[in-house]
């Protein structure tokens, strides 16, 4: 009985550990979600398409991956990338703060998953969307509002059980 | 002592000692002073800089926009620059940026449901803290025994017990 409440302080404390041990600190929660995607329009990457805007996202779910030549964790998530793209799912690409030439010669390189390809070189669309650090990848309605946010590399697991299901896709 | 020349390293001569304190003395000086910020007055530039110094950098989560010099908090100072420049107010640029990155931009979070706990707890803990100092001393302090609270008659039958037993004592040493 003497002890009854340091014990009860000590269960306490390890329940809030558990909890918040498990959580990326560096994953901070988008507050996008659930809201129209912001308004943006970027020249296409070395120049094709000629422009791409919100309008051109709508009408069916999408996927908005920001990406760069100079981004490691990239290249993890890329090989996931090209069998989506290639089981039909439209991925769009966004070339974030990096050049057009070495943009285009780490997709000639690596492949192209994405349907369009635009270049955000100052990182304008970034900010106005709320990226931190590439990639990063948002998933679309087709009404263009932002349904999911996922920060670091798209994994199996986040794509079976998380973006999936709101492309419209049975994994 | 130790000789500087064998271990390869030649001392310097008094004048370019002097001179290499100087240039030291010259560079943190220059620090201290700082440029004002491009496209504003003074007045916003002095907001700019408490402004910045509010924000956290998102990619290096224990600095401000102002300490940092990742790519981002670089775009996130432009882009309060930008916004003071255009006559935003601070409200206005910290609702932008929560709006994006969500509060967890702002140094000093805003007291609603979600950050009640953060807010709040240091107190409730220092408030548990009393507490349980309080009921600590109580209980360890002397008992406080009151007059009307004594038995008077069994004081005084133990006080003629204790004397007549003092008494035998004494009579049978005798």
């Amino acid at each position: 009985m003497r002890f009854a409440i340091p014990i009860v302080v000590l269960l306490g404390l390890l329940a809030l550990f558990a909890v918040g041990l498990t959580r990326d600190p560096r994953e901070v929660p988008s507050p996008l979600i659930g809201k129209a995607s912001p308004a943006f329009a970027l020249p296409g990457l070395g120049g094709t398409p000629p422009q791409l805007a919100n309008a051109d996202l709508k009408g069916r779910p999408v996927m908005v991956n920001f990406f760069a030549s100079w981004c490691a964790a990239c290249r993890n998530e890329h090989p996931l990338l090209m069998q989506l793209a290639k089981d039909g799912v439209e991925i769009i690409g966004i070339d974030y703060k990096d050049t057009d030439a070495e943009g285009l010669e780490w997709l000639t390189r690596h492949g192209n998953p994405y349907r369009v390809v635009a270049a955000d070189a100052q990182g304008v669309m970034g900010l106005d969307w709320g990226v931190y650090g590439v990639p990063e990848t948002y998933v679309l309605s087709p009404e263009g509002t932002i349904l999911f946010k996922q920060i670091g590399p798209v994994t199996e697991q986040a794509w079976r059980e998380k973006i999936a299901p709101l492309m419209g896709r049975a994994s | 002592m130790v000789d500087l020349n064998v271990m390869g390293i030649r001392p310097l001569g008094r004048v370019s000692f002097v001179a290499v304190v100087l240039g030291v003395l010259a560079v943190l000086l220059s620090t201290g002073v700082q440029a004002q910020t491009p496209g504003l007055n003074e007045a916003q530039d002095t907001r700019y800089h408490q402004l910045i110094s509010e924000l956290r950098c998102l990619v290096c989560q224990n600095q401000t926009i102002a300490e940092s010099n990742a790519p981002l908090a670089l775009d996130l100072r432009e882009q309060v620059r930008r916004q003071l420049a255009e006559g935003r107010s601070n409200e206005e640029i910290a609702g932008y940026l929560t709006d994006r990155y969500g509060d967890f931009v702002l140094y000093r979070p805003p007291f609603k449901a979600s950050t009640a706990l953060l807010w709040a707890g240091p107190f409730l803990l220092l408030l548990a803290a009393l507490w349980w100092a309080m009921r600590w001393m109580r209980n360890t302090r002397a008992p406080v025994v009151r007059r009307r609270d004594i038995d008077e008659a069994a004081v005084q039958k133990l006080l003629a017990e204790t004397r007549a037993a003092l008494a035998a004592q004494d009579e049978t040493k005798t």
